[in-house]
């Protein structure tokens, strides 16, 4: 299990320095590792995070959003409609409810499609494990750089630490 | 439904009188007819013209706003648009940038897709913003209130909300000229 200070620390070394989002039970270590270090702004609806991390990045910030999948539903305009055509970029940090179909049955639907979902919309995505973490961030950091569109790395339950062990 | 009594402006005029008052501050403008008209009056590096996401101009304004303290960032805004993100009042409310100036203009329709009616003809978006923690809240009719009133958020700590009451008319404005990457772009460079 990856911990939350060393995730918000990789993430910090590849210079993300603008983190936003709504939470999730998943990201919950996380959250409050950004908070520690007084690196989080909360947000009330994830396409709102969203336009934030774009500002953000205009400037002169390297965003990150976090969030439930869930949020990718609420968020799936503005990031094809800001994000995409104006070629924004910001690093989705997505949990991924309803993985392999157990979970509560609002996330099952959006956790089966989750990976088509992002295809369809040409969002480039990769699910962070601990034992290829290194090339997960060295992935997301080249293809933030390259392509300049959000980039989604999807966490699953039990991979980062949360607040509860 | 129509604007309420004594609104004589025109969203054109408004945002003509709001654009003389400002130089290099940047301007995230929402989409729809706004942006179009805001690149007609007076186009400027420092604006962001939005064409689509509707209702996210003010959470790009914050963004802007938060990465940038020490630059006032202005946002043009409607009624419409305060309506569909209006939990971004909040987060304003809640973050307090002092360097954030919402202006709305306000005339109770939706305007680009045809004036079908809104619901700000019954709900006061100032009182929300005030409500939810905005610093400085005024609702002006005039020209020249208008013009005194910016003026003076201009030169106060923010967030602040300056609801203008406009009329229906919409300029003969062009689509935005420019490709949205290089909205991107020409924005970065210019507030740098």
């Amino acid at each position: 299990m990856i911990e939350s200070d060393a995730f918000v620390q990789a993430m910090q070394d590849m210079g993300v320095n603008f983190f936003t989002g709504v939470p999730d039970s998943i990201l919950g270590g996380i959250i409050a590792e950004l908070m520690d270090r007084r690196l989080y702004t909360p947000a009330v609806r994830e396409d709102e995070a969203v336009a934030m991390a774009a500002g953000a990045y205009m400037g002169g910030k390297i965003p990150a959003v976090l969030m439930q999948n869930s949020g990718l539903g609420t968020s799936l305009n503005t990031l094809i409609s800001l994000n995409v055509i104006y070629r924004q970029p910001c690093i989705l940090i997505v949990s991924w409810r309803g993985q392999g179909g157990k979970d509560a049955p609002e996330h099952l639907v959006m956790g089966e499609v989750m990976p088509q979902f992002l295809d369809t919309m040409k969002i480039p995505h990769r699910t962070l494990t601990e034992k290829t973490s290194i090339e997960d961030f060295k992935w997301v950091a080249e293809t933030f750089m390259k392509q300049r569109i959000p980039v989604a790395l999807f966490i699953t339950k039990g991979v980062v630490k949360g607040l509860h062990p | 439904m129509r604007p309420e009594q004594g609104t004589l402006i025109s969203r054109a005029q408004a945002m003509a009188a709001l654009l003389q008052l400002l130089t290099d501050q940047p301007v995230i403008v929402c989409n729809g007819f706004p942006s179009r008209e805001a690149q007609k009056i007076a186009d400027r590096p420092t604006h962001f013209y939005m064409i689509g996401s509707m209702g996210n101009a003010p959470a790009i304004a914050l963004g802007v706003a938060l990465a940038k303290p020490n630059r006032q960032v202005v946002t043009f805004d409607g009624d419409g648009n305060v309506l569909m993100g209006m939990g971004t009042l909040a987060t304003v409310g809640a973050l307090k940038p002092k360097n954030f100036i919402h202006v709305v203009f306000d005339n109770e329709v939706y305007g680009t897709t045809g004036n079908q009616p809104t619901i700000s003809n019954v709900v006061p978006l100032e009182k929300v913003a005030k409500a939810a923690g905005y610093v400085n809240v005024e609702r002006v009719l005039d020209h020249d209130d208008l013009v005194y009133e910016f003026k003076d958020m201009l030169k106060k700590d923010g967030p602040s909300m300056l609801l203008v009451k406009v009329n229906e008319f919409a300029e003969d404005a062009g689509r935005i000229v420019l490709d949205p990457p290089d909205i991107t772009k020409r924005f970065m460079k210019a507030i740098e």
